[in-house]
This record gives structure tokens, sequence and C-alpha cells, in this order.
């Protein structure tokens, strides 16, 4: 169980996430929506201890992540930023296997290399498992990223917007193996999303942000509602229902 | 970083009074005419304590021997200046200058190539002008072939290109040092003392001729001045604008070897003091027109180099250290502009 | 023979595992190939020279040849082979820590600051030990480098090329506070023997030092990884449960130790650490596990190149090293960086 209490972030006079309450049980996947600025990414950050909260405290399984040891934390939870462009070169069976770095300090044993050819295996990458990052697409490279944090094998996994640059197809394919992700494996899989009809689609749970506070959270179908949504993007969102499932349709 | 000229630097120059220097009235404002009259002050006022600070001994030796390297000076400081400032308008940049792109340093290795080629003894044979004539030719069709291959091509990032212009700057330096080791000591005391004839010796010959050089080159860019400020726009901009863009960049870039070639025959390199000079005009100038950039930059140039080897050399005793502290203080104006260049966006 | 002591960091082969064994194996095969090419260009090198070593000479007459190999070639050779590989180490490490290619210590301000740390110990306690001096280097070396990360914090804007550009810039304005303080007390060429890597001096008794860079490179072997994931960045690295801070601050403290080791010893070796770790890159990725073993060997094999290069095109004279690698270097790096620019278009 992820447990953010009271936790407000600051930048200068701006207040980022806004004394923020938050409780996400174990399993399952939960999206995060919200327009930009709503904080969405920042509170991710601190959740994942890459950003320190200026007040309150996050608790992962009772773990203060402000004070837990980073490689206790690492074995538990697992993080994947919207930027990852990287300076060294690497293979993507080299990224991946970084993922177990936390359980054995860059000496792979036998274990680990099965759960870096399972990751690979479950993004569709082990055929290019010997190719630099460089050479591949942009969407084989944030596959091959998230292999690397699947790799981790943590209970939670934390994605910022994965869908970021994404085409339709691999925008889908994405969303499947993160459900599959929870499903099949048994993560607890939190995400950051822009398309409110990607995080209904595929979603356990919908926590929706606005200006720092969290406006409402939810089954999907609870989110998606004209009012809902309203009050989250201040848009007026007609909500159809589109072979059973919610589809808003925010483009007219 | 500072890559957009056309946004920094702006200030509105609309009045149109008569400019005192401009033909066509394309008229500085009130602050620039105040910076242009202070400069004027301080750069005679620089000249005159070149000329008598600390002088003993008779007058009539000392304003000669004083005056012919206070001309040396002020020669090297116009061209310095001059050539950066039109080098950073050609590359719409305002960090490579052409010494950090290792331009002197070419013609260093092209004049150590003569000796190592033709012996000093037969060097010393051909009158200097000539001389002199050959190794600008060499230089400015190598620049020039340099430039383009860079610039010319694929569009490269400003940056890469930057620091592509300091490793060459690097390559240079080391290949001059490479063949002047290469050449026999004996001659090399020859090539060292024509290379670094410093501000102490400077051949009076040469001296004529650079100030003409100088003159003329200066004089031709004055007059293309209303083009410059189109190019600052950008390659795409002063194209729209009917400007025959790679015409005009091979000619400016012609003159700007030509000045970087008679600063360095003169004086030898000095890395930083372009950047430093160019910069600082950038600043004070109050206007991105070269009607305005050029003649302070110069002005600067003047106050900088006179004023600093006064103090250096009359009052410090440290004469030959002055190419030091123009690093020294380059860098440090080279660092704020970074620090403080983002800001500006 | 005794050249196979300095290749013992190379010969750690990595702990491969099985599921992985055919690469591993060939790729252990060519890197068992290039020590052994590696270690006869050494043996090769101990013959060149002024003094007459060869094997008959050895072998025939009273011990001079011995004494001329065991007391110059062999310290000569074994310096190169550790100065090498350990400032081509320091250059990756680098990269890693500040996430750029075209950093290297003595392009960020770090041997430039031992330098000064050695000036201002040699002027203000001549009589201070070596270990002593050491230290000093060692400190001023890592609080230039720290200056260097300050500096570029505060640099809002930052590319690729600000980086390396602000380094060699600070390494310039430290550069000339040292040349000034050595001009005004006389010690240019003590200055100019720290910064310019010279080998020609080394014999036994004067090079042991460098052992303790050897123990250094090691430690950077062993927390190979640790590096690799401080180059993903702070987040990929925290992320991981991996201390960054801490992993900084070991690669800091490495860095300058060894800058300032070599510095005393030989003199700066620039551009090594930049052109190295860039030709295996590409060649084998930075997977410092992986690549750190090529980057240790291909860098004092490129020494060893310049170096005997340097002894024998000005036969009987010997070019700097720092020479021949600055050509070589600045060349090799040019052809990086304008072929990379296509590949990124």
């Amino acid at each position: 169980m992820i447990e953010v209490r009271s936790v407000t972030k600051r930048y200068g006079r701006t207040v980022v996430v806004d004394d923020v309450e938050l409780t996400l049980p174990a399993g399952g996947l939960v999206s995060i929506i919200g327009p930009n600025g709503a904080g969405k990414s920042t509170l991710l950050s601190i959740v994942a201890r890459l950003l320190p909260a200026d007040a309150g405290s996050v608790l992962v399984d009772g773990h203060d992540v402000a004070s837990t040891p980073g490689d206790v934390l690492a074995r538990r939870l697992a993080v994947l930023r919207q930027e990852n462009h990287l300076t060294v070169r690497l293979t993507v069976r080299d990224l991946v296997a970084f993922g177990r770095y936390p359980h054995s300090r860059g000496r792979l044993t036998t274990t680990d290399e099965a759960h870096v050819d399972a990751a690979l295996e479950h993004l569709g990458l082990t055929d290019l498992a010997g190719r630099f990052l460089d050479q591949l697409s942009g969407g084989q490279r944030q596959r091959a990223h998230v292999a690397m944090v699947l790799a981790q094998d943590t209970e939670y996994v934390l994605l910022d917007e994965p869908l970021n640059n994404l085409d339709m197809k691999h925008a889908r394919q994405m969303m499947r193996m993160m459900r599959r992700a929870a499903d099949e494996l048994g993560r607890t899989v939190v995400v950051v999303l822009h398309d409110i009809n990607f995080a209904a689609a595929y979603s356990d749970r919908v926590v929706a942000m606005r200006d720092g506070a969290v406006v409402v959270q939810g089954t999907p179908a609870q989110i998606m509602t004209p009012e809902a949504l309203h009050a989250v993007y201040d848009m007026d969102i007609a909500v159809h229902d589109v072979a059973g499932a919610p589809l808003a349709a925010y483009y007219v | 970083m500072s890559a957009d000229p056309s946004v920094r630097g702006l200030t509105s120059t609309a009045a149109t009074s008569a400019a005192p220097q401009a033909r066509t009235g394309a008229a500085p404002s009130r602050r620039t005419t105040l910076v242009l009259v202070g400069l004027v002050l301080l750069a005679l006022g620089a000249c005159a304590a070149y000329l008598v600070l600390e002088a003993r001994g008779s007058w009539d030796f000392v304003l000669p021997f004083r005056g012919r390297r206070l001309a040396a000076l002020a020669v090297v400081g116009a061209a310095v200046a001059v050539s950066t400032v039109v080098f950073q308008t050609l590359t719409e940049n305002r960090i490579l200058t052409p010494s950090i792109m290792g331009f002197d340093a070419l013609f260093v290795l092209i004049q150590s190539l003569a000796v190592l080629g033709l012996g000093s003894i037969a060097l010393n044979q051909v009158p200097v002008p000539l001389q002199f004539g050959v190794e600008v030719v060499v230089m400015l069709g190598a620049s020039t072939a340099l430039f383009f291959w860079l610039f010319g091509g694929a569009r490269r990032s400003l940056h890469l290109l930057v620091l592509v212009g300091v490793v060459f700057g690097v390559l240079f330096r080391s290949l001059s040092a490479l063949v002047q080791r290469l050449i026999d000591p004996n001659e090399f005391a020859v090539l060292q003392s024509r290379l670094f004839a410093s501000f102490g010796a400077v051949d009076p010959q040469l001296l004529a001729i650079s100030a003409v050089v100088v003159a003329v080159t200066c004089a031709w860019l004055w007059s293309r001045r209303r083009e410059l400020d189109v190019l600052l726009l950008g390659r795409a901009h002063a194209v729209a604008l009917g400007v025959d863009h790679r015409r005009a960049v091979l000619s400016l870039l012609l003159a700007v070897g030509l000045l970087v070639s008679v600063s360095t025959a003169l004086v030898g390199p000095i890395t930083f003091f372009g950047l430093l000079v160019a910069n600082l005009a950038y600043l004070v100038a109050g206007s991105h027109r070269h009607a305005v950039t050029l003649p302070v930059a110069v002005l600067l140039a003047v106050v900088v180099l006179v004023g600093g080897q006064a103090v250096l050399e009359h009052l410090l005793d440290a004469g030959t250290v002055l190419s030091v502290v123009v690093e020294f203080l380059g860098g440090i104006v080279f660092i704020a502009l970074l620090v403080a260049g983002g800001r500006g966006r | 023979m005794t050249t196979a002591p300095p290749l013992a960091t190379q010969d750690v082969a990595p702990a491969q595992t099985p599921a992985r064994a055919p690469r591993a194996g060939r790729r252990r095969l060519w890197l068992t190939a290039t020590c052994v090419l590696l270690a006869v260009l050494a043996v090769l090198s101990t013959f060149v020279g002024v003094s007459d070593v060869r094997l008959g000479s050895l072998l025939a007459d009273e011990g001079t040849a011995r004494d001329v190999l065991l007391l110059s070639r062999l310290p000569r050779t074994a310096a190169i082979l550790l100065a090498g590989s350990t400032m081509a180490v320091t250059g990756v490490v680098i990269q890693m820590l500040v996430r750029n290619r075209f950093v290297e210590p003595s392009t960020i301000g770090t041997t430039e600051s031992a330098g000064l740390g050695l000036l201002v110990v040699t002027l203000l306690a001549p009589g201070m030990a070596l270990p002593g001096k050491l230290a000093v280097a060692a400190v001023a070396a890592l609080a230039g480098t720290l200056l260097f990360l300050g500096v570029l914090r505060s640099v809002p804007v930052r590319s690729v090329v600000t980086v390396p550009l602000l380094g060699l810039m600070l390494s310039g304005v430290i550069g000339a506070v040292s040349t000034f303080i050595a001009y005004r007390a006389d010690l240019l060429q003590t200055l100019s023997s720290w910064m310019t890597g010279d080998f020609s001096g080394i014999v036994a008794g004067r090079y042991e030092l460098l052992w303790a860079v050897a123990v250094l490179t090691l430690v950077v072997y062993v927390t190979a990884d640790r590096f690799t994931v401080v180059g993903m960045g702070r987040d990929v690295a925290t992320g991981l449960g991996l201390s960054y801070r801490t992993v900084m601050a070991l690669g800091l403290g490495i860095v300058s130790v060894a800058s300032a080791i070599v510095v005393v010893v030989v003199g700066a070796l620039p551009f090594l650490g930049l052109v190295v770790p860039n030709v295996v890159s590409l060649l084998a990725g930075d997977n410092l596990r992986r690549s750190l073993p090529w980057v240790a060997l291909l860098g004092a094999g490129l020494v060893l190149v310049c170096d005997v290069v340097g002894r024998v095109v000005r036969y009987p004279y010997e070019v700097p090293i720092g020479v021949v690698m600055g050509v070589v270097g600045a060349a090799a790096f040019l052809y990086l960086l304008l072929r990379r620019s296509t590949d990124v278009g």
C-alpha cells in the first residue's frame, strides 16, 4: 500500500502539490490524470523519492520513502521518468540488466538473468536485446526502459507518461502490457496519463488531480461522467457509451 | 544561449537625428552617441597615457619608439575587433571567434611550414611584403575552405560547431608546435623571433603594410555594414530579403581572414581578446547595428589593449603578460555570458 | 618480460554469466589478442632510443645496455602504460559523472587546478615532501572539479556542447592564473613541465607513484557498475537504490587524485581521456564492466604509440608527447565529432 500523507511541494511561491492525501492499495493499475500543471508528475516523483516533499510524508508498505535506505526501497518500488535520454551507450540487454542492480549490485546471477529474459520477453524485445539503444526507434527505446523497470521485480511500478511519443499502435501495446503486468505478474502499476480514454479503458482506479490537489478518485465509471470531468478539466465533455465502455468525446 | 541576436541587444532606434558617423542618417540613439563619445575620449586617454607614463630620457627617443608600438597596438586592436564581430555575424553566434577556431594558429602553422620548407636563409632573401603576401593568400585559401567545409554543408548545430572550432584550434596549435620542433633548432630561433615579435619589436615595414591593409579592409567592411545587419538575422531571412548569401559570406570571410593574418603576423595569437571585446561591445553598444557595434568594438579594443599595456608595462613592469590577463578576463566574461545567456530567453 | 604488471588491471576479466557464454568468449579472445599486441609493442618500445639497446648488446657488453634498459627504458614504458590507461579511465569516469561525452580532466579544469595547487605549494612551502605536495595538488584538483560542477549547475540552458565549452574556458582562466603567478615567480618552465606530458625524464625511482594510480584504476573497475548507473542519470540511479552522492564523491576523488599524480610524475596528457572513451563507446558501448578494459588498453596503446612517434620523428631529439597527442588526439576527436553530426543530422 502506498500512503501519501499531507504532501506539499512548492517551487518558489508556486504550490505544485497542495496538501495531498491519497491511499493506493496494492494490486491493479492506477492512473493519475489531470490537466498540465496539475502536479501529477511531481507527486509521482515524490512518491518515488526522486524529489523531496516540503511537508508531509509518503509510506510505501509502511516504509517512509524519505528515510528508508535507497536500496531497500529499490527492491519495492521502481520508477520510470518521462525524460529518459541516455548519454551512455548501452545495449537493450545491458539496460534491462541494470534493473537487477538493486538485487545483485551488478554481478548477475542465474536468477537475475532469468528476470532479464522474462522482462525482455514481456516487452517483445528478445530479438533486439543485442542492439544499442541509439539504434532503436523511439517506441522500442521506450519499451526497453519499461523492461528495465519490470526487471527490477518490484511490487510497485511507477511510470510517468509512458505513452509520450508513442503512436496509436504502440500506445495501445504499452497499455496492454501494463495491464498484463498487473494481472499476470501481480504488480501494482501507477501511471500518469494524459488520455482519459486510455485511463478509463485499462485502469482499476483513476485519480484525477487539478491545481496540486486530488479532485476526484474512483473507478473509471465514477470518473467518466461529465460532472467529474468538468471538475477536473474545466471543459464540458460528453461521455458516450461505446460497446459497454465509457468514452469521453473531448475533441469537439 | 545568445544565438538569437535579433532578440538580444535590440533597442528602439527609431529616432532619426543626423548620425555623426553614418552618411545616410540611420540613427544612433542618444545613449549610443554617449557611448561612442565616451569611448573615443577613453581611447585617446589610454593612448596619451601609453605615450607619456613613466617616460624617462629624451622625448625624441621615447615618442617615436612608443609611437610605433602604439600604432601596432591600435592596428591589432582594430583588426581583432572587426574580424571577430563580422565573424560572429556570419556564424550567427556570439561565442565562436576566429582565434577560438584557431585561425591565428593556422596562420602560425603556415609561417612555420614556410620556414620548414624553404629554410630561414632562403626565406630571409624574400622581401617582407612578398613573403607576407604569399602567406596571407595561403591563409585565406585554407581558412575559407575550412569554413565552408564546416558551415557550408549539412546543417550542424551551433554548439557542435563551436566545439569543433575549439578542437580545430588545438589541432592547429599542436601542428604548428610539431612543425616548429621539426625545424632545425637554429632556424627555430629565427622563426621564433619572427612569430613572436610581440609588441616590443615590430618590423616597421610590416607595420606599415598592416596598417594599410587593416584600414582598407575596415573601410570596405564599413561600406557593407547594412548587409551585415541583414546577415545577423540568419541565412533564411537574409536570403528572403534578397541577399546573395553565399557570395556575401565568402567575401566577408576573406576580409576576416585578412584581418586575422595581419594581427597574427604582427603580435602572434591572443586567444580570448576578440571574444572579450566583441561581447563587451554588444553589451554596451545598445544596438545590434554594425554601424554601432563595429566602431564600439574597435574603440573598446584600443582602450583595453593600449590601456592594459600602459598599466602593465609602465606601472607594473610586466609588459609581456597582457595576453595572460586578457585570457583570464576573457574566460571569466565568457563564463558569465554562458551563465547569464539562458536567462535572456 | 617485465611489462606484465601494468597489464594486470586488464587481466581481471569480467565475471560472465553462462547465459551469454559465446559472445563473452569471443570478446575475451579479442581482449587477450589486444593485450598481447600491446605487450609486444611495449617490449619493442624499450629498444627505441638514443643509446644502443639491442638483444645483442644486452647479452654482450659489460652492463651499460642492461642499465639503460632497467633504469630508463623499462620504467619509461611502465610509466607510459600506467599513465595512459589511467588518464583514459579518468576520462570515462568523469564523462559518466557529468553525463557528457565531451569532457575529460584536462578540459574541465581538474588538471589545471592540480598544476595551480602544485605551483602554490612550491612557492609557499618549497621544502614540503612529495606526498604533501601531491596531497595539495589532489585537493586543488578536486576543488577545481567542484568549481566546474558548481558553475555548470548555474548555467541555465545546457546542451551537449555548452558543458565542454564551459570547461575549456574555466581551464583557460585557471591556466592564466597559474601562468601569471609562475611568470611573477620565475617558475614558467616548471609550470610548463607539469602542463605538458613528457616521459623523457622518467627513470627508476621517479615514477613509482604511478603504481598508486593503477590501484585507483582497479577500484574503478571493481565499482564499474555504479559509474554506469550514475551515467544514466540521477533519477535512474536513485530509482535503482544507488546513493548518487556517494558514487559522485568516489568518482570525483579518484579522478582528482589520479590526475594530480599523473601531473606530478609525467605532466598533463590532454585529449587522451576524451578520444579513447569515445572510440571505445562507438565500438563496445558504455557498459563499463565490459568497456573499461578496452579503455585502459587503448589509452595505454595510444600513449605508447605517440611516445614512440615522438622519439623517432625527430631522432635523435624528442618531440614532447603532448604535442604528438595534440595532433593525433585532436584529429581523432574531430573525426568523431563530425562523423557523429552526420549520424544525428
